[in-house]
């Protein structure tokens, strides 16, 4: 391999690991479940997107054909990412698990939890049954 | 230098790991654990395709993505399960 | 992805052409072999589960799919490196929040994908929507005015969205 195409790959293998690592940081240190969200949702996904991205390169020079099929990962990954996520944060909304204290617009977590439109109170609706 | 940076990647890796066990054990609700869980899957995956880049096989490819397959489904059923009681309705 | 009218031979030809194109990628190959296999998958399991669809939208205006499609990578890039930062920084100057987003768009497959785009985007991830579809809930890691975000995620991604799928 030319040296060149070799401190290339190796710099963005090294970003990718700092970004998992990065992500793993976030899962740590955040206060509350909603931000440790963004941590492992985000960061790691650009880590494993350019660590799939070295491995397409590097087995393409090796192998002298080109090789493209870690992009399935790639793309799979990117796909459920959000999905996982969404579905984290849909759990903890439903438990009622509590914010952190300097959140802004916390009283959105109560509607949310029953899937109704922010502006629709618990407490009108139950004087408005008989 | 490519080697230097698989064994430099790989230690950033498997600091992360357990990290992510940390938080695991510590918790504080289920949903910190599952979402550890998730991520531990995810960094498991980019040890075997770093292993993979290291030995120059693509034999891994097909660990790895089984393993981001049953990642999905796990944490899916794991929140599906919290928020409805039940997996098949 | 480009007709619009109905064919008995092929119900779903972009879903065609992705198994195609998965089945090659998951060989890594682009034998003769291979490429027959592929159009027999392609063309006899969209055929086979036709039965199941009900209506799925179609995309009206391909090009702009695909400059969503790379604005969406470039913010992806963009929001790791500021969530990263955020991370790293001091814990003092973060600022979480939730906002809760008017929705526009109705169809099922453009409210997952405003969602999906929401989540992998500048620090916010989307958590619930109410169930008569009108408002998505999300959180942001930092955000020093909600309704800036709101204006930007109704702008950027939705009306984008709206235009592709025509609804």
């Amino acid at each position: 391999m030319e040296t060149w195409l070799e401190g290339i790959v190796a710099l963005i293998l090294v970003f990718g690991g700092a970004f998992l690592l990065i992500g793993s940081i976030g899962l740590v240190r955040l206060p509350d479940i909603y931000t440790r969200l963004h941590g492992p949702t985000k960061a790691t996904t650009l880590g494993i997107a350019s660590l799939l991205l070295v491995s397409a390169v590097v087995s393409s020079v090796l192998q002298g054909t080109i090789s493209v099929h870690e992009l399935l990962i790639t793309l799979f990954l990117l796909i459920t990412a959000p999905v996982s996520a969404n579905m984290i944060a849909k759990t903890a909304m439903h438990h009622d698990l509590p914010a952190w204290k300097r959140t802004q617009g916390q009283e959105l977590i109560e509607p949310a939890s029953r899937q109704a439109a922010p502006d629709d109170h618990q407490e009108e609706r139950d004087t408005k049954l008989p | 230098m490519l080697s230097w940076a698989i064994n430099f990647t790989a230690a950033m890796i498997c600091i992360a790991l357990i990290l992510n066990l940390w938080r695991m054990v510590q918790g504080p609700s289920i949903q910190d654990r599952i979402l550890a869980l998730d991520t531990m899957c995810i960094n498991s995956i980019a040890l075997i395709i770093l292993y993979g880049i290291n030995m120059g096989t693509g034999l891994y490819f097909e660990a790895a993505l089984l393993i981001a397959m049953m990642g999905f489904v796990s944490t899916s059923a794991l929140c599906k399960y919290l928020l409805r009681g039940d997996l098949i309705e | 992805m480009f007709t619009v009218r109905e064919s008995r031979f092929l119900p779903m030809p972009f879903h065609s052409l992705l198994l195609l194109v998965v089945w090659l990628l998951l060989n890594n190959t682009l034998a003769f072999g291979h490429i027959l296999l592929a159009l027999f998958f392609g063309w006899s399991i969209p055929k086979l589960v036709s039965i199941l669809k009900h209506g799925h939208p179609t995309i009206k205006k391909p090009w702009l799919t695909v400059r969503y499609f790379f604005m969406v990578m470039m913010d992806i890039i963009v929001a790791n490196i500021e969530v990263a930062m955020m991370v790293l920084g001091p814990l003092k100057k973060l600022q979480p929040g939730f906002v809760a987003i008017p929705l526009d768009i109705t169809s099922d497959l453009g409210v997952t994908l405003l969602a999906s785009t929401i989540s992998l985007t500048p620090g916010t991830v989307s958590a619930e929507i109410s169930e008569d579809r009108k408002w998505l809930y999300v959180h942001a890691l930092h955000m020093d005015d909600p309704q800036e975000l709101i204006d930007q995620a109704k702008k950027r991604y939705e009306a984008p969205l709206k235009e592709i799928l025509g609804c």
